[in-house]
């Protein structure tokens, strides 16, 4: 419901947060797998190009693929090990992708191996830009969007404000909450990067009135230097969101189309921040990020450092895994993965991995779909406007096209609120998704077509 | 499952889980709200019980058996309407429940079984059935009963019972029972409803009498104050949209009003015009339908506003006294062309912009 006063953005939707469980719990480090798998696409763009070979033995934090042009980013060893083999590694949504199998050493320290440093007060623009891409840093809140690529302005454009995103929307995650908690100074290292290199006047930290005690702790710890805020933001999902974020804070509309860009503004995860101000510095590259692991099926539910690459196997036999189990998602419940194989590894978009007993999941799977009875619940909450009642007729009568040109179906950016409130339990986002492809697809073949048509 | 054998490969062990894990995997979201179509409806059914119960109240057996054959009527044509379709049976999703009551609430009390039955089955069968079923039909199913049987017994629909009538619980009129196709004979026939007292006399029934409904008329065109209780009910829990009844009443008020100042004389008062005939019940729970309503709040009041003008229009200067029925079906056949032409204002499409 959200308190008056405080801001949020128009429609969305109140899930049951379930953040209880884990946000008390401090972060702990994830002990390494007997094999970790790196797959060399996790990230929005073009995969990495191995620069190490098979039998070869790596550092931990050494580069071990390097982008293959602008959307593409290096990857990084996760552990001081041997390279097993390159090759087909499992992808989260079943699919085998290109990746490296590290096996690390059981007796190593584990150090992590130092690169060229890049200094926040000496670097310039273009310098900080290529040690983001670098240290193979993506959006860390689930999107895996090459960060260097967003922070890099078109001529003509500026950028105000930098928006760092605290929200943390997705029910069960607590991963942002903790690092908030945890590393306030990586999180303001980061940020001087982010304003140095975008020119922006400010930035604006937006956390969800659920995280109160992060708003507070970095409240007490803002560098008096650092033009930033910290705005306290009603409780509602889909709020991180890049849009709706902007909405709640600025109170300004990024077009139909467009991006933050066009509005002065860059949205940058708070993990992502923190990565950036904890890895730069020192000139590494990522190998590790903060995920949390929970729901009713995960025994030792928490908040873990894990290495980039664990597999989920090893993972959940660490934390202890319910045998009524009946899904296991990359993410939270509202946006996450369902895994079809436990071999499938922790990315650097992997903000959590939720565990649901058929007690979560039994409700969804039974549940009769009745016809639309135009209610308009899923028009209340569908937090761009758009239509989803009559989005979803269209795409059962497979007009993807007139949902595309006519209603908007492009701007979705798949949040779920429509499934989540659709009394019928008609599955609209994931036709929306298969109308997407379907779109893009079409496009890609008239493209290909060019002259002919 | 034995546990983990010593000694050997950590990864091969792993694998022991694997074969006690069955993965199901599906699309996100993986959580839902919770609401279900069966139980908006059944939430609909709670808040018609009052009226419902007051019907029964205020004419008896009659009132009583008049309910429960519409009703009964119209779950029967459901019921061989899925048989005849080869679909399961979907009598359990109450809407057929809402129908039938609806339908019950809009005839005259008294009214020949029969036809009470033969309403029925026109209502669902072709109201709705021949459609598609719940969520596809264009008119309120039971509003397409009730005006099948205007036309086709005018006399019968027009023939009305006192309420609170004596010995209405240990007696039934004659009228309720007539043979099948025969004409009903009427042992006790009242007076007029206050609508057409007002309309061929000029005579106003009493406010208070309207609010707690010690008037003639259908069956729950009587208390208004138990129809808007209902109504609150399904506002305040998100089952029914407020703007509909709101902007119908209001324009009601509003047009009535502005034509009473012109002449008092001529024209009911906004309060008479409010609360007499089928207004309340119609506007509450009949409008609503979500079916038959359009689905944005924009959409919704230009619905409402024009179902109150007609509503107006017809009983001012209409050859019958009461048009709330017609009124809404209207509402119902405009309401695709309300949805087609108002669509919500998509996020990032112009209205408010940010500016760098």
């Amino acid at each position: 419901m959200g308190h008056r006063g405080q801001r949020s953005f128009r429609h969305g939707i109140h899930p049951p947060e379930h953040k209880d469980e884990t946000k008390g719990l401090a972060i702990r480090q994830f002990p390494f797998a007997p094999v970790l798998v790196v797959p060399l696409s996790q990230h929005i763009g073009k995969p990495a190009v191995p620069v190490v070979r098979e039998g070869q033995e790596v550092v931990r934090g050494q580069r071990i693929a390097r982008a293959d042009g602008f959307m593409s980013v290096s990857m990084h060893a996760p552990a001081s090990g041997r390279v097993r083999r390159i090759g087909l590694v499992p992808g989260a949504r079943g699919q085998m992708v290109p990746g490296i199998y590290i096996e690390p050493f059981p007796g190593s320290t584990q150090e992590v191996m130092e690169g060229r440093p890049c200094r926040v007060d000496e670097a310039e623009p273009a310098e900080i830009l290529a040690a983001i891409q670098d240290a193979g840093i993506v959006g860390l809140g689930g999107a895996a969007f090459p960060t260097h690529v967003k922070l890099s302005v078109p001529e003509g454009k500026r950028i105000d404000t930098v928006v760092i995103n605290g929200v943390e929307c997705e029910p069960w995650l607590t991963t942002d909450h903790r690092v908030m908690l945890e590393q306030h100074d990586d999180i303001f290292m980061g940020l001087r990067y982010l304003l140095r290199l975008t020119g922006a006047e400010r930035a604006i930290i937006g956390v969800e009135a659920n995280k109160l005690d992060a708003v507070e702790h970095l409240r007490a710890r803002l560098p008096g230097d650092l033009p930033v805020s910290v705005e306290v933001l009603a409780v509602k999902y889909p709020q991180g969101a890049e849009k709706m974020l902007i909405t709640a804070l600025l109170g300004r509309e990024v077009p139909s189309g467009g991006l933050p860009l066009d509005v002065g503004v860059v949205v940058i995860n708070v993990a992502t921040t923190a990565e950036i101000g904890r890895l730069l510095p020192h000139g590494a590259g990522i190998q590790e990020r903060v995920i949390t692991i929970t729901g009713p099926a995960i025994r030792d539910r928490g908040n873990y450092r894990i290495p980039i690459g664990t597999p989920l196997r090893f993972l959940l036999d660490t934390v202890g895994l319910r045998p009524d189990v009946s899904r296991v998602f990359l993410g939270g419940p509202m946006m996450g993965t369902a895994v079809a194989s436990l071999d499938v590894p922790i990315t650097k978009g992997t903000s959590g991995v939720t565990a649901f007993t058929v007690a979560e999941t039994g409700p969804i799977t039974s549940a009769p779909e009745y016809p639309c009875i135009r209610c308009g619940y899923c028009l209340d909450a569908c937090p761009l406007f758009l239509n989803p009642a009559e989005l979803g007729l269209l795409a059962r009568n497979g007009a993807y096209e007139r949902m595309a040109e006519e209603r908007h179906l492009m701007d979705c950016f798949e949040c779920g609120s429509c499934t989540y409130v659709c009394p019928a339990h008609i599955p609209l986002v994931q036709r929306f998704r298969v109308a997407k492809l379907a779109v893009r697809r079409i496009a890609a073949d008239r493209k290909a077509r060019g002259g002919e048509a | 499952m034995s546990g983990v054998t010593p000694g050997t490969d950590p990864s091969r062990a792993d694998s022991r889980m694997e074969a006690a894990v069955v993965l199901e995997i599906g699309s996100s979201p993986h959580i839902h709200a919770g609401n279900r179509v069966d139980r908006i409806m059944f939430h609909v059914v709670l808040a018609l019980l009052p009226t419902t119960a007051f019907a029964v109240y205020a004419f008896g057996l009659a009132g009583l058996l008049n309910l429960v054959v519409a009703v009964g009527s119209c779950l029967a044509t459901e019921w061989v309407a899925c048989r005849l379709a080869g679909r399961p049976s979907t009598l359990s999703d109450w809407s057929v429940v809402i129908t039938g009551l609806l339908y019950g609430l809009t005839l005259p009390p008294g009214l020949a079984l029969w036809m009470v039955a033969a309403g029925g089955i026109i209502a669902v069968g072709v109201g709705k059935a021949i459609f598609g079923g719940l969520g596809f039909n264009p008119f309120n199913p039971a509003l397409v009963g009730r005006a099948v049987l205007q036309a086709a017994f005018p006399v019968a629909m027009t023939t009305w019972m006192d309420a609170m009538a004596p010995g209405r619980f240990t007696s039934v009129p004659g009228s309720t029972l007539t043979f099948p196709l025969a004409e009903p004979v009427y042992d006790v026939v009242s007076g007029a409803t206050p609508l057409s007292a007002w309309k061929f006399d000029h005579t106003a029934a009493d406010t208070m009498d309207l609010l707690a409904g010690f008037t003639t008329g259908s069956l729950g065109e009587t208390s208004a104050v138990l129809i808007l209780a209902g109504g609150v009910y399904l506002a305040v829990r998100r089952f029914m949209s407020w703007q509909i009844p709101v902007a119908i009443l209001g324009t009601v008020a509003l047009a009535s009003g502005a034509l009473h100042l012109l002449d008092p004389a001529r024209y009911a008062s906004p309060q008479f015009m409010l609360l007499s005939g089928g207004l309340m019940l119609g506007a509450l729970f009949m409008a609503t339908d979500m079916v038959g309503s359009p689905m944005t709040p924009r959409g919704q009041v230009i619905y409402g506003v024009f179902i109150g003008l007609l509503v107006v229009a017809i009983r001012t200067w209409g050859g019958m006294p009461e048009g709330v029925m017609y009124a809404i079906l209207l509402g119902n056949a405009i309401s695709p062309h309300i949805d087609r032409l108002v669509q919500p204002r998509v996020y990032g499409t112009g209205g408010r912009r940010g500016t760098p």
